[in-house]
């Protein structure tokens, strides 16, 4: 057991454990260039506290896993607890553009039936910085 | 950064079942332990919304099934990209229940396909007597193992 315990620790060394590869700052800009429009964070918080009817029924908002407060931790509807989404309360928020992506894709359709626009990922990303 | 070598042995990590202690599952008096689930990737994707289940919980065709539903995944968008899908496909139904690979002995619905490890019989009858409402309710959601298994991340499904 000692050479595997051994083998997994390398293998923990030799992959890239998260990408961080941008910032929340950068990815505002990013989406605010795209769409063309400056974030308005008071925008991004009416989306996510808000009741959706377009998505699947089991997931009508983003508080449904994520709460009202992003500052405190969630729970996914498997009872597994999520990290709060504010930056302020966790630091690697926002820090790996391709996770970013890969949720918005997921939770948009889930919530609303659709992709987010660029704008509404900016106004999103901007209220959850500004907690 | 990736060490070549490294990764070469993680490779070969992932290609081979690592079991707990013992080659196969031990069936104790108050549980039992099962294989660990070996692949990263697999860890990583499936692990971010519940524990990674074993993989020979279910049939090879049930991993199948659920791997080409990922867009209502038992109620939310769980998609991944092509790459990402394809080697957690192959990972789940190389170590399924009903491959040699795998557990290789037992198929636990036979003739059926079923989605949800909470339905499978010897589930149900395991969780029927001893699961209260209060722990239920603890839980959440009965997919939810390590609310009342504390070691099933690591494959432990001992009876605390």
């Amino acid at each position: 057991m000692k050479t595997l315990s051994l083998t997994l620790a390398l293998c923990a060394l030799a992959l890239p454990a998260v990408a961080q590869d941008t910032t929340p700052a950068a990815l505002i800009a990013g989406y605010e260039a795209a769409a063309g429009a400056k974030a308005d964070p008071a925008a991004g918080r009416d989306l996510f506290l808000a009741n959706h009817t377009g998505g699947k029924p089991d997931t009508p908002s983003c508080t449904t896993c994520h709460t009202n407060d992003p500052t405190k931790p969630g729970q996914a509807r498997t009872g597994k607890a999520i990290d709060p989404l504010a930056p302020s309360a966790t630091p690697a928020r926002f820090t790996d553009s391709a996770k970013v992506e890969k949720w918005f894709g997921r939770n948009c359709d889930s919530v609303l039936g659709r992709a987010c626009t660029d704008a509404e990922k900016a106004n999103l990303l901007a209220w959850l910085s500004s907690l | 950064m990736i060490r070549p070598a490294s990764l070469i042995l993680c490779l070969a990590l992932a290609a081979t079942p690592v079991f707990a202690e013992s080659e196969e599952e031990e069936e104790g008096e108050g549980g039992f332990r099962t294989a660990v689930a070996a692949n990263p990737t697999f860890q990583t994707e499936c692990g971010s919304c519940h524990i990674a289940y074993p993989a020979g919980f279910l049939p090879a065709r049930s991993w199948t099934a659920i791997m080409a539903g990922l867009d209502d995944h038992f109620g939310e968008n769980a998609t991944l990209d092509d790459k990402t899908r394809t080697e957690i496909e192959g990972y789940l139904t190389q170590n399924a229940a009903d491959v040699q690979s795998g557990w290789g002995r037992r198929d636990p619905a036979p003739g059926a396909t079923p989605l949800r490890i909470s339905e499978l019989s010897w589930f149900v009858r395991e969780h029927g007597r001893e699961v209260s409402n209060q722990m239920k309710t603890k839980a959440k959601s009965m997919s939810n193992c390590a609310a009342c298994h504390q070691g099933a991340a690591q494959g432990a499904f001992e009876g605390d």
